[in-house]
């Protein structure tokens, strides 16, 4: 029994124990330890990307039904370890130069990491919370890790006293549930509801009231409108490589607890939940369009550019279908690379080695450096939508299920605001290739960086030769989802 | 039939050719004659392989030929499937006979960020062959789409003063058009679940769905073609644009629009194509029409050329929907033509443009007497433009008339109309550009065309005389793809009872 569980959650518990090693590392050999522990951290994640994938277990069921690996946990974690890897890649030369190489950082991002991990597993309303707590608790610190700088202890604060509410909303929430339904299980709250429906009744007010707070605790964590204020501000305070990390790997991990929570145990309730969602979707579609336009800090452009991104993914949701499930999943997947790549794009905007975030200083630099512009426009370009770039078949996807649901008004109003956000990606192209040089940035970009950006340009641009595996994968992912 | 791919080569032989840009390094000199050559080779090689087509094309069938099929996405039932029929082979041909004569043109008036140029448009090449040859819908839209990045750099680089707002009018009026059609096209794949286009073409969908679909469809083709009213992005996009930027635009986009007309609206939508029908008249009429007077009041070369670029083709919507051999033939035929002639014109106000600078009207004239050569050349085109019999302007605009005669004689009639005022603007831009006076003192040692554009007119001349004077070569080609469309779209039609759509409508 414990052996099994053990295995199931072999990839969490290593993780876990990297973790507490690299923290005392870092308590004993102090700041310059901290390269070989980020080093570290990230050959550690690459072994646990690796027990995941070609791991021994083949899934289940663990901890007396807390814990649940089934095909949708290994997708999204195979995401999300991706994403925790290639920031802390990104971050290396970033706080070198910053003089800010503490080891907490990488600790903190595997504790972070392990808590999304945890949540993508949750099945079961209590671990979904000690997940997301985990998870929450390290963000904060980490948003607020420049502590001499104003901005970035601002934003600690704001993500903090912001989370704090909205992790109250899902507590509250989840209390109604197991007061109104009397578990807290997954599994058991799905038979629950299923009685209800079979018996005709509709749903009683208590949980449809939990459902609300709940789905309102994690729209904040995915930021999407109404919840989504924390957003621009946290984005532009962290330091960039953190900013990275929140646009990656927790947007991840927080679609796919959504996504489990509401198609699992609600998975019932459809007309619950749906406008809820299809609300939730528009709005951030169109405040992600229309807001982005007049910024000027690119990384509050890439804030106000996720809360649209997150939009397009909960119109997958909202559909309530496999196939809406699917498009969530192949969204994210490439949101999670065009994401990554535009930010270690925006790592390399640094002139005399201080970092720059305002996007006029991107003028020219198709001549300054050509292939860091061709990049970055791949990745506007596909962001915006464009065939034959990978986001556009993110979009497809999403809109295919939205279609197939019969939520056309959905479907018309976010391919619209999918016009009106091309502008502003637009612009930045324009920027780079329309305009005269500024000063140029500091060459060369480093290595690291040179690969990431080579590896998701390559993906985003050549996605369209070998859709499969991806597609395939999410398929599978989808499927094992609607299987329990 | 050959058991090369050539389609497959014809579309991705110009990435070929990027490739080998990308790989030159060296003196900023060098690699832009370098780049100048591998773009010119690897364009007349594309043209070479793809006149295979036009001798391996077999006449008198509507078939797809040249069918390539391969998995792509077999879980949606998407697949890689490339064919053509009488309808798309000659823009195929259109397509690679103009981006060489593109490079030519752009030899010496693209200065600066040579690389970067020859690459977009080879890359557009790519694109709008693969557009024209995909028999997937999900690969059209991808081709048909993806057009928008290379125009939009070509037109914001190496375009005029006001190149970014143009840039952006044009890339944000075709995408709102293009993401409609992809709703469309999902709604589609819903239905008939598959994305296959024979399949489609052979599929009756629901007449409550018709409408709908038709009209996502029109966002995207009438911005494309462009039809009056939402044809105002492309004067802007035109003036803007560098010259070959421009030909491109006239000669390939705008058919990428009357082709989806011909290939997905009337076939696909038969219903609701005929319940559109006056709609579509009158927007033809009214554009034809009023672009032509607002061509006579233009100052500026370009802009005169762009709006008569909309006139001709609301002679291309107008004999599509007329549903008749003769209009859709027409249609076929003028669209071919326009290619042929306004890319030409296009060049012709290049050439002048990279001698003055200046595209304003007021600031020429007298040129005859400077430059015969060019007088002759862009009387030939003028009078092309005009319609004259014996040039290939002639046979698309009579066969559309002759189409419209037999559905509807006063639509025929304002159409007419507005042949002899596109004769009108024309013929006013001839006076005034090359006769007169040679009085401006800067114009006094303007040189008569060099070699290298001497290459670029001629064949353009050649073809439009071919065309002119024997257009049974290109009306065979296509003659028994129209026939079959016709013949499916009245089977149809009466098979659904022929417009009992109406009845869904109230008011009608």
């Amino acid at each position: 029994m414990i052996a099994s569980d053990v295995m199931i959650a072999l990839p969490e518990l290593l993780l876990a124990g990297l973790a507490v090693v690299l923290l005392m590392v870092g308590v004993f050999r102090g700041d310059q330890a901290t390269p070989s522990i980020l080093m570290f951290a990230v050959a550690g994640l690459v072994v646990i990307f690796a027990v995941l994938v070609l791991g021994p277990s083949t899934g289940g069921s663990a901890f007396g039904g807390l814990f649940v690996a089934d095909g949708f946990a290994l997708f999204m974690k195979a995401l999300v370890l991706v994403g925790s890897a290639g920031t802390m890649i990104m971050s290396l030369r970033y706080f070198e130069r910053e003089q800010a190489l503490r080891p907490e950082y990488p600790v903190l991002m595997l504790f972070a990491t392990l808590g999304m991990l945890m949540m993508i597993s949750a099945d079961d309303l209590m671990s979904l919370y000690l997940g997301l707590e985990l998870q929450s608790l390290s963000l904060y610190v980490i948003a607020a890790f420049h502590r001499d700088s104003l901005r970035s202890t601002e934003a600690g604060l704001k993500y903090f006293v912001l989370g704090a509410l909205s992790s109250g909303m899902l507590l509250y929430g989840a209390s109604m549930i197991y007061g109104f339904a009397g578990t807290t299980s997954f599994q058991a709250l799905a038979s629950v509801f299923a009685e209800i429906t079979v018996a005709g009744e509709a749903p009683s007010l208590g949980l449809v009231v939990g459902l609300v707070f709940l789905i309102a605790g994690l729209a904040f964590k995915v930021s999407a409108v109404p919840f989504h204020m924390w957003t621009p501000d946290v984005y532009e305070g962290a330091p960039t490589p953190v900013t990275a990390f929140f646009a990656t790997a927790p947007k991840v991990a927080a679609m796919a607890l959504l996504v489990r929570v509401i198609m699992g145990p609600f998975g019932e309730f459809v007309g619950q939940w749906q406008q809820i969602l299809v609300f939730v979707s528009i709005a951030s579609m169109i405040l992600g369009a229309l807001a982005a336009i007049n910024q000027t800090n690119i990384k509050r452009l890439m804030a106000y550019s996720s809360i649209g991104h997150v939009g397009y993914a909960l119109v997958g949701l909202a559909a309530g279908t496999e196939t809406g499930v699917r498009g969530v999943i192949i969204y994210m997947a490439i949101y999670l690379f065009m994401n990554l790549g535009t930010f270690a794009c925006i790592l390399c905007m640094r002139r005399k080695d201080v970092m720059v975030e305002s996007i006029v200083d991107l003028k020219g630099l198709s001549k300054s450096n050509p292939m860091l512009a061709l990049v970055f426009a791949i990745f506007m370009f596909s962001m915006a939508g464009i065939p034959p770039l990978a986001g556009f078949f993110g979009k497809l996807y999403v809109f295919m299920a939205a279609i197939d649901a019969g939520l056309y008004t959905l479907a018309v109003v976010g391919v619209l605001s999918s016009v009106i956000g091309a502008f502003y990606y637009l612009r930045i192209v324009k920027l780079m290739y329309f305009d005269e040089p500024s000063d140029s940035f500091d060459q060369p970009i480093g290595r690291e960086m040179a690969l990431i950006l080579t590896a998701t340009g390559a993906a985003i641009l050549l996605f369209f030769v070998f859709p499969g595996p991806l597609l395939d994968s999410a398929a599978a992912a989808a499927a094992a989802l609607f299987a329990g | 039939m050959s058991s090369w791919p050539i389609l497959s080569l014809v579309t991705f032989l110009p990435l070929v050719g990027v490739l080998f840009i990308l790989f030159i390094r060296g003196e900023p000199d060098v690699v832009s004659r370098n780049a100048r050559y591998v773009a010119l080779w690897t364009s007349l090689i594309t043209f070479v392989v793809s006149l295979s087509l036009w001798f391996g094309f077999e006449r008198g069938t509507a078939n797809f030929q040249f069918v390539e099929k391969a998995e792509w996405i077999p879980e949606y039932n998407i697949s890689y499937h490339l064919g053509v029929d009488g309808i798309s082979v000659l823009f195929v041909l259109l397509s690679t006979l103009l981006t060489p004569i593109c490079v030519i043109a752009s030899w010496d008036s693209i200065k600066v960020r040579v690389k970067e140029y020859m690459i977009a448009f080879l890359v557009l090449e790519t694109l709008m062959v693969g557009m024209f040859c995909a028999l997937d819908f999900v690969l059209f839209y991808m081709f048909f789409e993806g057009v928008l990045i290379p125009m939009f750099l070509i037109i914001g680089i190496w375009g005029g003063e006001r190149r970014v707002y143009a840039a952006f009018k044009f890339f944000l009026y075709t995408l709102t058009g293009s993401v409609l059609l992809l709703l469309a096209l999902l709604a589609m794949y819903f239905e008939a679940g598959t994305t296959d286009i024979p399949t489609l073409l052979a599929y009756d969908f629901p007449q409550a769905m018709q409408p709908w679909l038709w009209l996502a469809f029109f966002a995207s083709f009438a911005v494309k073609v462009p039809m009056w009213p939402v044809h105002t992005w492309l004067p802007d996009a035109h003036v803007e644009a560098p010259t070959a930027g421009s030909v491109i635009l006239a000669g390939v986009l705008l058919k990428m629009g009357g082709y989806g007309f011909l290939r997905f609206s009337l076939p696909m939508l038969p219903d609701a194509s005929l319940f559109f029908t006056p709609f579509v008249f009158t927007l033809s009429i009214v554009a034809v029409i009023y672009t032509s007077l607002v061509a006579l009041a233009q100052e500026d070369m370009k802009k005169l050329i762009a709006y008569s670029s909309v006139a001709h083709m609301g002679f291309v919507t107008l004999g599509t929907f007329t549903a008749t051999q003769q209009g859709v033939e027409g249609a076929l035929f003028q669209m071919l033509s326009h290619g042929v002639v306004s890319a030409a014109l296009f060049l012709i106000v290049g050439v002048v443009y990279d001698r003055m600078h200046t595209r304003l009207i007021a600031r020429y004239g007298g040129l005859v007497e400077r430059m015969p050569a060019y007088a002759l050349t862009f009387m030939i085109f003028m009078l092309a433009s005009v319609g004259l019999p014996g040039t290939s302007g002639f046979v698309g605009e009579f066969l559309v008339l002759v189409g419209a005669f037999q559905v509807n004689t006063w639509v025929a009639l304002l159409a007419a109309s507005g042949m002899v005022l596109g004769a009108a603007y024309m013929l006013y831009l001839y006076r005034r550009v090359i006769f007169g006076t040679l009085a401006k003192a800067d114009l006094k040692g303007i040189l008569d065309l060099n070699r290298r554009e001497v290459l670029v007119f001629a064949p353009l001349v050649a073809l439009v005389f071919w065309m002119g004077l024997y257009p049974v070569s290109f009306l065979e080609i296509f003659s028994a793809s129209v026939s079959n469309l016709i013949a499916d779209h009245e089977r149809a039609l009466a098979a659904s009872g022929g417009g009992s759509l109406a009845a869904l409508w109230p008011g009608r």
